[in-house]
């Protein structure tokens, strides 16, 4: 038994005694190149695509020149899969150990979290490896060029999911029952018809019993991934399959997503709390793994006074202990299970923590100058949330099909306040006709709010 | 219960990040061939024989996503000191000279692409369904060399077939009863004949107006021109040489790094450099060993005087020439109804069914239509 199976089992028992609760986790040591690929992918297997060529050469740079370390990822799941990058040491190890405790045991019980779970068992990483596979026969059997294609547009429209739907969503009914015949009431009967006009004639038997066939939407739909799966005129079935494929992921991302303030700082406040109440820890052990967490956890970068962008892991952590202190474990394991980010950060985060951690907002204006704007609490919560609404994605809904089987999609510009970013819509437009095999327009505002129709 | 398996079998196997890399590349070539053009304009391209690839600065190609318009001013969540309107960041230009630290902090990178000029212009030949160049008739029969023919017994080492050795002794072996592995009489030894072989030479001149009248638009584009014109020539010969001649009222002869830089402020006497081609194809390009190519570009604005003198000395030049081309430049805002004196003089020697083509090159957009004329005019004449 090395000196980190000891420190994890013990860590590990220690974090029972304090009431966390968790599916098994699964630690591997995983070598930086992977390591740099699940930060690239998300998931250690997953479908090829150019796109993730590009983020890779990205992430390369980015860690040449010492941006990014990356310790630890975790996959929730049953069990959870961690990997541990084998170039940390010991210390860091027994952090990163405690740290993973902590993700394993939100993904547990958080509601998000665990409402994928139970859609979708817990194994992603083995489904995405999967769909890795079927995509891989996918490519022997019709070529890379048209399977390419079909990910271009499933990739594109990643983040079109109703994250408050079912994953294994069924068809719309093909058919509405009759409407309902209103009940006539006295109110009804006395004024429904005027004095001296004629008795209304009733409806045709046969036309008023047939069900309405439905309508394709019946109404916005914004989950468009299922919707061209499904809806899409000739779509063929492997096509379909890699739709449905980027959905499932798409989903098991969602949590991650919403989350991360709250689980990043959950993890961080474990990490913190089990080392801290670890007395088999050598005492050299503890300094450096605390070091390692102040590293993590620490608003600014080493040297700077101000960050134009909130570390969650230092956020997270800053909230939790406030909770813990103010209103006890019982009740921050209660937050812990039934918020998301947007729950935590407008309930919990109050103008004494604000003002404590010196939240701000800035405007960038043009020329690229960057002011303080305000330090109004209101204002600093919405900033921090802005890019977490709808999976950090504009608006887009599937409203109509057309009679010759063309697709019109709507923006709503309203809700997100300004239009699209017309030349990379029709991008995704062109993406999105060659699975659809029919013209796609879409209609948004151009950036003087006129309406303006994109087609392709 | 936390286990801790120090295996790492199957992520070393292959890099998906570098294969999703590679099939990027891929594509940013594909991108980067429906440009060329426009990017092979800048360089020094023309020959440099041991240099045959060019390198094109590219981005990285965007996965185009959903996207709001860039709002007037942006706005994010930070942290740290400071009061309203205090300035974190000054505007951007003022702060190039004292080099940024961090900043933005996602740094673009930059990346060329590699391409061989062979590629490119085997792409654009297919592309563009050019026909193959022929070789001149007559000069078809004049290169002797040694090709191979036929087997003997006997010969120098060098020259055995070991393939062929074998072959006879499986033969010998296969009637004889108690075979040796290999005697003497199954070597068999490559012969060579002297043959007269087509000739694969080729001479390109290529002539440059530079008057005053040509700008730099329009040499820019007859340098365009020049350059696929020669790759197409290159495709087919295995030496080819080149030749650039520049005039205005003189003509020189210029290497190509000063050829397109090379300006005058004269007139345009166009015999002069007609004349030229012919002393020069007459000493050095005997029309019996080459097959000579002559392309010229110029504005078409010939002085009225020298009008007879250019349509002899080009007739005859013409007479030498697998073929001779004319590109006629000049954007649309000067482009005349009427015809130039070059377009009219190289017109009739057309007429008179010479090896010759005529194009107009207005713009950029041009080039591939110029270009897929002169060679399917070209194949046409042989």
């Amino acid at each position: 038994m090395t000196e980190l199976d000891e420190y994890a089992e013990r860590i590990e028992s220690l974090a029972h005694r304090l009431g966390l609760d968790y599916y098994p986790v699964d630690f591997e040591m995983a070598p930086a190149s992977l390591m740099t690929e699940i930060a690239v992918y998300g998931l250690p297997i997953r479908m090829p695509h150019w796109s993730f060529g590009v983020r890779y050469i990205h992430q390369l740079v980015h860690q040449s020149m010492g941006h990014s370390k990356i310790f630890e990822v975790m996959f929730p799941g049953d069990p959870c899969r961690a990997f541990l990058m084998d170039t940390n040491s010991l210390a860091e190890n027994a952090l990163v150990t405690a740290h993973v405790v902590g993700h394993a045991d939100f993904s547990k019980n958080n509601l998000l979290f665990s409402r994928f779970h139970e859609m979708a068992g817990g194994n992603i990483v083995e489904k995405a490896a999967a769909h890795a596979q079927r995509i891989q026969q996918a490519i022997e059997a019709a070529g890379l060029e048209r399977v390419e294609a079909v990910l271009d547009a499933a990739l594109a429209l990643e983040s079109h999911v109703d994250v408050g739907g079912e994953l294994h969503r069924a068809r719309y009914p093909e058919f509405i029952a009759e409407k309902k015949k209103s009940t006539v009431t006295a109110f009804h009967q006395r004024y429904s018809q005027l004095p001296g006009a004629s008795e209304p004639e009733a409806l045709p038997l046969g036309l008023q019993l047939s069900p309405q066939r439905t309508r394709v939407p019946p109404h916005p739909e914004y989950d468009l991934l299922w919707f061209i799966a499904n809806y899409a005129p000739e779509l063929e079935q492997w096509e379909r399959d890699i739709f449905l494929a980027v959905r499932a992921e798409s989903l098991y991302f969602y949590p991650v997503f919403a989350c991360q303030i709250m689980n990043e700082g959950w993890a961080s406040y474990w990490h913190a709390r089990l080392l801290r109440e670890a007395d088999f820890l050598p005492q050299q052990t503890y300094l450096a793994a605390i070091k390692a967490h102040s590293d993590v956890v620490r608003p600014y970068a080493s040297g700077e006074q101000t960050a134009l962008a909130i570390n969650p892991y230092h956020l997270g952590f800053t909230l939790w202990e406030h909770i813990v202190e103010k209103h006890g474990l019982a009740h921050a394991r209660q937050v812990m299970r039934e918020e998301d980010d947007f729950g935590f950060i407008r309930n919990f985060l109050d103008r004494e923590l604000a003002e404590k951690l010196d939240l701000f907002v800035y405007e960038v204006h043009q020329g690229d100058e960057i002011r303080v704007a305000n330090r109004d609490l209101e204002a600093v919560r919405e900033a921090i949330l802005a890019p977490k609404f709808n999976f950090g994605a504009p608006r887009v809904a599937a409203v109509e099909i057309k009679p010759d089987g063309g697709l019109i999609l709507a923006h709503e510009h309203a809700s997100d306040g300004r239009g699209l970013d017309a030349a990379r819509a029709k991008k995704v437009l062109e993406y999105t006709r060659r699975v659809w095999r029919r013209p796609v327009r879409l209609h948004t505002v151009n950036d003087r709010s006129e309406a303006i129709e994109l087609a392709a | 219960m936390i286990r801790i398996a120090a295996e790492t079998p199957w992520y070393e196997l292959f890099s998906r990040g570098a294969r999703d890399w590679l099939r990027h590349n891929q594509k940013v070539r594909a991108a980067v061939k429906e440009s060329l053009p426009e990017l092979l304009a800048g360089a020094d391209l023309i020959s440099r024989p041991g240099n045959r690839t060019v390198l094109v600065p590219v981005k990285f190609l965007e996965h185009a996503r959903f996207r709001l318009l860039d709002p007037q001013s942006r706005q994010g969540a930070g942290q740290g000191k400071g009061q309203p309107g205090d300035v974190l960041q000054p505007a951007r230009e003022e702060s190039d000279s004292q080099g940024r630290a961090g900043g933005t902090g996602n740094g673009e990178i930059k990346f060329v692409v590699e391409l061989k000029i062979d590629e490119i212009v085997d792409w654009l030949w297919e592309e563009l369904k050019l026909p193959e160049l022929k070789p001149k008739r007559a000069a078809t029969l004049d290169e002797p060399d040694y090709v191979r023919e036929g087997w003997d017994k006997r010969g120098a080492r060098s020259r055995l077939d070991r393939r062929r050795t074998m072959k006879e002794a499986v033969k010998r072996r296969s009637i004889q009863t108690d075979p040796v592995a290999i005697v003497n009489d199954d070597l068999r030894f490559r012969q060579l004949v002297k043959r007269a072989t087509p000739a694969t030479n080729a001479a390109v001149l290529f002539a440059l107006d530079v008057s005053g009248s040509m700008d730099e638009a329009q040499r820019r584009l007859a340098k365009q021109f020049f350059f696929f014109a020669l790759q197409g020539i290159r495709r087919q010969y295995s030496k080819v040489e080149t030749l650039f001649l520049a005039h205005a009222a003189q003509a020189w002869e210029f290497d190509e790094s000063q050829f397109f830089q090379a300006s005058s402020s004269g007139g345009t006497v166009t015999s002069c450099v007609a004349q030229l081609a012919l002393e020069v194809v007459q000493k050095r390009f005997d029309p019996s060993r080459y097959n000579t190519y002559f392309f010229y570009a110029s504005d078409g604005e010939n002085a009225a005087e020298d009008r007879d003198e250019a349509r002899s000395s080009l007739g005859e030049l013409a007479g030498l020439l697998n073929y001779a081309g004319y590109v006629e430049t000049g954007g649309v805002a000067t482009f005349r109804p009427r015809e130039t004196q070059l377009a009219e003089i190289f017109g009739e020697l057309k007429a008179k069914g010479g090896p010759v083509g005529v194009s107009h090159l207005g713009s950029q957009e041009d080039i591939w239509r110029t270009i897929r004329e002169f060679f399917t005019e070209q194949s046409k004449n042989d």
